[in-house]
């Protein structure tokens, strides 16, 4: 059981030393402009890849993830704000999986 | 402003993450306990590694009898993409933060906060909004997995698994206001989940673990972005 505990301080560390290093000291260099315009570019394509293709499978089944996806994608094109999308995603969802 | 009206800000702004946060986080306490991990494992989990899937992956494994070594490395693996965006967050908090400030930040950089604070429209991020957002996540994560493990039992089906789109909904609710205003950000997203869907779908490439695919796609996206829009995303 000790094992088990020396186990989750290692993943702890693994996990948060990546999270640290950039943050500290990448804080005040002066990068190169490239550099500065790809990270500028990292959210906006972290957030395509953590979208899709793994909305598709979030629900457990398609159709309802489909359903979910595109009443998130109307309401957010329709300028609601981030919590309304969020509801109307699970309700979309919700909905279609009670009807199927 | 002051302090205290910006922290309230950033856990205002984090509700979100917090509704997507609950219902994971108690599936994650059900399932650990499922794998008779022990309860103050599964808590330490959530309170130390602070990142859903390598805690998902983490349990797993553990009741599978996978060698310490290799959780620690799939771990690492997983939550390797912390690291750009760590990178790309260190550019937007405000000037003048204390590296002791940054380090408490930085623990709480996870797909959904970073995503949430890289996407307002402030130039510099005061780190103290930064840090009502990281507090209410972690809050949120961490009673679902107590209520998880207490409980036993989650949510109705159907409802459980409904909301296992939230955090993908506000994925969307924060990138296409962004994809509708700008052409460079358009591209570049729409590279990111074109390579990531080849990466996922072409049998040549199963072999990658989801922790690398991710990597790849958001790096391909941002180089291709480089490359094409070299002046960046406009104000």
């Amino acid at each position: 059981m000790t094992n088990l505990y020396i186990l989750v301080i290692l993943m702890a560390l693994v996990t948060y030393i990546p999270r640290l290093l950039p943050m500290v000291f990448l804080k005040d260099m002066k990068l190169p402009p490239l550099l500065k315009v790809f990270l500028q570019f990292i959210p906006y394509s972290a957030l395509g890849a953590l979208i899709f293709p793994g909305i598709l499978t979030s629900t457990g089944d398609i159709y309802s993830a489909l359903a979910g996806g595109i009443m998130a994608v109307i309401l957010s094109l329709a300028k609601a704000n981030v919590m309304i999308v969020v509801v109307g995603g699970i309700l979309g969802a919700y909905i279609v999986m009670m009807l199927t | 402003m002051n302090k205290g009206t910006e922290f309230k800000k950033g856990m205002k702004a984090a509700i979100p993450i917090g509704l997507g946060y609950v219902p994971i986080a108690i599936a994650f306490g059900i399932l650990s306990k499922a794998s008779d991990i022990p309860n103050t494992i599964s808590i330490m989990l959530s309170m130390l590694v602070y990142a859903g899937a390598s805690q998902f992956a983490g349990v797993n494994m553990m009741a599978l009898g996978v060698t310490a070594m290799e959780i620690v490395i799939a771990t690492f693996i997983l939550n390797f993409r912390h690291f750009l965006m760590s990178a790309s967050l260190s550019q937007r908090v405000d000037e003048g933060t204390s590296k002791r400030f940054l380090s408490l930040l930085s623990f709480g950089i996870t797909d959904e906060t970073f995503s949430l604070a890289s996407m307002r429209e402030e130039k510099k991020l005061n780190p103290y909004f930064l840090l009502g957002i990281n507090t209410l996540a972690f809050l949120s994560w961490n009673a679902g997995t107590w209520l998880g493990l207490l409980l036993g039992t989650a949510l109705p089906d159907a409802l459980q698994n409904s909301m296992g789109i939230a955090i993908y909904c506000m994925f969307i609710g924060l990138l296409l206001p962004s994809m509708k205003k700008s052409r460079p950000v358009l591209v570049v997203a729409a590279m990111s989940m074109a390579i990531h869907a080849l990466l996922k779908w072409i049998p040549m490439f199963a072999e990658i673990s989801s922790g690398l695919t991710i990597i790849i796609a958001t790096i391909g996206g941002a180089a291709i972005g480089t490359i094409f829009f070299p002046e960046g995303v406009e104000d």
